[in-house]
């Protein structure tokens, strides 16, 4: 039988490869990829946790479109970074955008 | 879905999602990262219908594997630099984040251990799709709307970043 605790422990598990993609990849587009991992995992939880915990009503499923939506926004937005970085340093490394730094 | 089925199915997709994320993550050439992203997307989709989120199920499809894909795969290629056969690598940190990635993971996995979830699988509607469409026009209008209006700023705001500027070269 598969249980609340087998999704959480498969989303939590994509979220932790997410993360390390995000923090640990050098190309900024890899970064949005592990973004985009993290950000299934989260839609996972609040599925499984609507299916378990609260079957009467589609919240959760309703909160993970909104999840999607704001995604799909995140990543034209941080493509469209990318591109301008590219454009100015000829690169798409994360550490080549430093111009706040001091 | 009952029984021994729906187990087989639940592990094989689960499989199918983390190592098509692992292959994201760990994979030298992005353009094989963008092409995983894809198989991670439809294991999460079918892990969806597992829980019977139908609807969200083709949006996964629809909107991750469709859009999101392409438009990862369109920065990829609008931005290649050097050879392609290191176009992934690993920045200076990816210890430090490593551990970090294993430690939140063991605090997860022992929170999940610890807690003691009441779950009751009771009577799932017959149709969900029904019932997102009611909830959204019902007490979810507000969001609703703004949820297009962000979409719509967006666009606007990657058209903006994205266009070359006059002057510019």
């Amino acid at each position: 039988m598969i249980t609340l605790s087998h999704y959480l422990a498969l989303a939590g598990l994509l979220f932790v490869v997410g993360l390390f993609g995000a923090l640990a990849k050098r190309n900024a587009v890899a970064v949005l990829m592990g973004i985009e991992l993290m950000l299934n995992a989260v839609n996972i939880n609040l599925v499984a946790f609507n299916r378990f915990m609260n079957p009467g009503e589609v919240t959760g499923q309703v909160f993970a479109l909104f999840v999607i939506v704001v995604a799909a926004a995140e990543v034209a937005v941080g493509l469209a970074i990318v591109i301008n970085l590219y454009r100015r340093r000829l690169a798409t490394d994360v550490e080549e955008a430093d111009w706040l730094k001091w | 879905m009952e029984g021994g089925a729906s187990v087989a199915i639940f592990w094989l997709l689960a499989a199918l999602t983390v190592g098509a994320a692992v292959a994201v993550v760990m994979l030298p050439n992005i353009v094989h990262s963008a092409l995983y992203l894809v198989l991670t997307f439809i294991g999460v989709a079918g892990i969806y219908i597992l829980l019977e989120a139908e609807f969200l199920a083709a949006v996964q499809v629809l909107i991750y594997a469709g859009g999101v894909a392409v438009l990862l795969i369109f920065g990829v290629m609008l931005t290649r630099r050097g050879h392609i056969r290191q176009s992934n690598p690993f920045n200076s940190y990816h210890v430090a984040a490593g551990v970090v990635s294993l430690a939140l993971f063991i605090l997860v996995v022992l929170a999940l251990g610890r807690s003691p979830w009441h779950a009751f699988p009771g009577p799932w509607p017959e149709d969900t799709v029904g019932a997102v469409a009611e909830a959204f026009l019902g007490p979810y209008v507000l969001p609703f709307e703004v949820a297009a209006v962000l979409l719509l700023v967006g666009i606007v705001g990657a058209i903006l970043l994205a266009r070359e500027e006059k002057g510019e070269k």
